[in-house]
């Protein structure tokens, strides 16, 4: 069968099961809403605490995903075809995130202490104020959301306007602007990590804090890929150019994010360690007394060395069922680490463990209006760029066998 | 063993796709004594000749724990037991401190003994090989594509054998002297 045939011959829409899903996930996100207006008029301090950590979790999704197209588009990955349209509906929910960025900005007195009034009196506080004041922390957002937004909707449209009529023009292009996004992601991601993050305990300070964050967006990015490409997989048109070494790929990219992520998240650990001054280690005496030690552990353990030691293992990355159950996995473990790093920064959780009953309301909510926009923007265009030049490449590679 | 000889048969293909199908004829017709060269990795030519799984990996996993542990107990031995001192309030057994050597030993014993493992187990370096006695198999590593059967393979049989090559569109068949 010739190539222009088998690119002809099959449907290139969402499966109409998942119509289902959108609903269910709408209700989810409606329901988790109403639960977060609650929190928000029972306790605004507490709700904001955990909203933030839902919020950073989602936003991981939806920058990870914008780096791996980056990344996809750089180094004209054969794996990145089949999922490459799944990508870009998720990158593209960067601006539902910036709407539900709103919230934060105008809760950030009753979130960031350096933002309370009558933080001046803190000397240190005093001396961050020509960086961590509430206007330049605002137009700093702004701009981190209009970076994000346009490398999102760039690239999108770039690749639907390759689909009609089609044009192979555009893979110069794609390639130039997708090495300029990802050096921006990581510019603007090491400054909001601080912004959003680290300033929440603005006597301590980590160099490696942003890299460390975007760590763990790739990661949350791969294992979110590698389940929407998993349950696609089922369908047409991904079963006909997605392969198992293409899922195979995307493990072993999973993995090398996931010791990424371990490599910085120790690299800070040991820093603070062998220094042992108190400033700077307060912020890890936070975070491994008074019950949180069992979070760390579990981080420890649970987040790095089970997956790390799974992940070795080739059988796995090619056993789709064992591989979906790993990427989710690892997504819920994503949360805790977040969790573990934003809860203990606040006066009454310093060194004692707490639940935050709104971080999992926040979590549903945000999820769920965030896995809603994602099918709606996923229907909306052909689920394979089916004129991409790479097409060629990856059927030939079928062909023998790949 | 009797000397036989010539040490096989080769085939030459001018694309990739010709040699998979090649190899996957050849099987079929139950030859296993055979190789396949190419200038590039091939995965649905090296499907067909039964390449299995080899021990390289786990030969590297049990030199990657090996050298951790090794790297650790290194650091522990002179820190706890051997010299022990006392820097700045530490514990003498400071395994935080550890883990920087620790990773270090553990890709150092991986990487030397996946080295080592891999040419222990796949015989190299062998400075002589039969097919080099063919002048065109130099093309292997720019744009042809071999296949060798080889004269040990029970079903080998030096007219038969020709023609089955030839009749899978071989560019040109040729013998390997010994």
């Amino acid at each position: 069968m010739s190539t222009s045939a088998q690119i002809r011959d099959v449907t290139f829409t969402v499966p109409e099961r998942w119509y289902r899903l959108e609903r269910q996930s709408l209700i989810a996100g409606v329901a988790g809403a109403i639960l977060c207006i609650i929190a928000a008029i029972v306790s605004p301090e507490h709700f904001l605490r955990g909203y933030l950590v839902a919020y950073m979790d989602w936003l991981a999704l939806t920058l990870g995903s914008l780096a791996i197209i980056c990344l996809i588009h750089v180094t004209t990955a054969q794996w990145g075809f089949a999922v490459r349209r799944i990508l870009e509906a998720a990158a593209r929910n960067i601006s539902l995130l910036t709407l539900l960025f709103i919230p934060i900005a105008v809760g950030m007195t009753r979130l960031y202490p350096w933002a309370h009034p009558g933080a001046d009196r803190d000397f240190l506080t005093h001396l961050q104020r020509p960086y961590l004041n509430p206007g330049m922390w605002i137009l700093r957002a702004v701009l981190y959301f209009a970076t994000w937004n346009i490398s999102a909707w760039a690239l999108s449209r770039w690749s639907w306007l390759q689909d009609s009529p089609p044009d192979h023009a555009y893979r110069r292009r794609f390639q130039n602007f997708a090495a300029a996004a990802i050096v921006m992601w990581g510019w603007t991601m090491t400054f909001a990590s601080v912004d959003w993050m680290m300033s929440l305990d603005n006597h301590w300070r980590s160099t490696i804090y942003g890299f460390y964050v975007m760590a763990g967006q790739g990661l949350s990015g791969f294992a979110f890929v590698i389940i929407a490409a998993v349950l696609l997989w089922r369908y047409r048109p991904i079963s006909e150019y997605l392969t198992i070494t293409h899922l195979h790929d995307m493990g072993k990219l999973m993995f090398a994010f996931l010791i990424l992520w371990a490599y910085q998240a120790f690299s800070q650990g040991l820093i603070y360690w062998a220094a042992n001054l108190k400033d700077e280690v307060n912020w890890y005496v936070n975070r491994t007394t008074g019950g949180w030690w069992w979070v760390g552990i579990a981080i420890i353990l649970l987040h790095f060395f089970v997956p790390f030691f799974l992940l070795l293992s080739q059988d796995l990355k090619r056993d789709t069922g064992k591989l979906i159950v790993l990427a989710a996995w690892m997504l819920v473990m994503r949360w805790v680490d977040l969790y573990w790093l934003i809860i203990p920064n606040f006066p009454d959780t310093k060194g004692h463990f707490t639940i935050s009953w709104s971080a999992l309301a926040a979590t549903i909510g945000i999820g769920g209006l965030w896995i809603y926009a994602f099918l709606v923007n996923l229907k909306a265009h052909p689920l394979v760029p089916r004129h991409d030049p790479m097409i060629y490449r990856v059927i030939e590679a079928q062909e023998h066998g790949h | 063993m009797r000397e036989l000889p010539i040490w096989g048969l080769m085939a030459e293909f001018t694309s990739a796709a010709d040699l998979a199908i090649a190899t996957r004829r050849a099987r079929e017709a139950g030859y296993r004594r055979m190789d396949a060269y190419s200038p590039f990795g091939i995965e649905a030519v090296t499907e067909e000749l039964g390449f299995h799984r080899t021990k390289v990996p786990l030969v590297c996993l049990i030199g990657g724990i090996f050298g951790g542990l090794a790297g650790f107990f290194l650091q522990y031995w002179i820190h706890v037991l051997n010299y022990p001192q006392n820097i700045g309030g530490r514990p003498l057994n400071s395994w935080v401190a550890f883990i920087v050597v620790t990773f270090e030993c553990t890709i150092l014993g991986a990487s030397v003994s996946a080295l080592l493992g891999m040419l222990a187990l796949n015989g190299l370096p062998q400075p002589y090989h039969p097919v080099f006695n063919v002048p065109r198999f130099a093309f292997a590593s720019k744009d042809r594509f071999f296949l060798a059967i080889q004269a040990e393979d029970p079903k080998f049989d030096i007219h038969d054998t020709f023609r089955f090559l030839e009749g899978l569109g071989a560019r040109d068949v040729q013998e390997i002297p010994n």
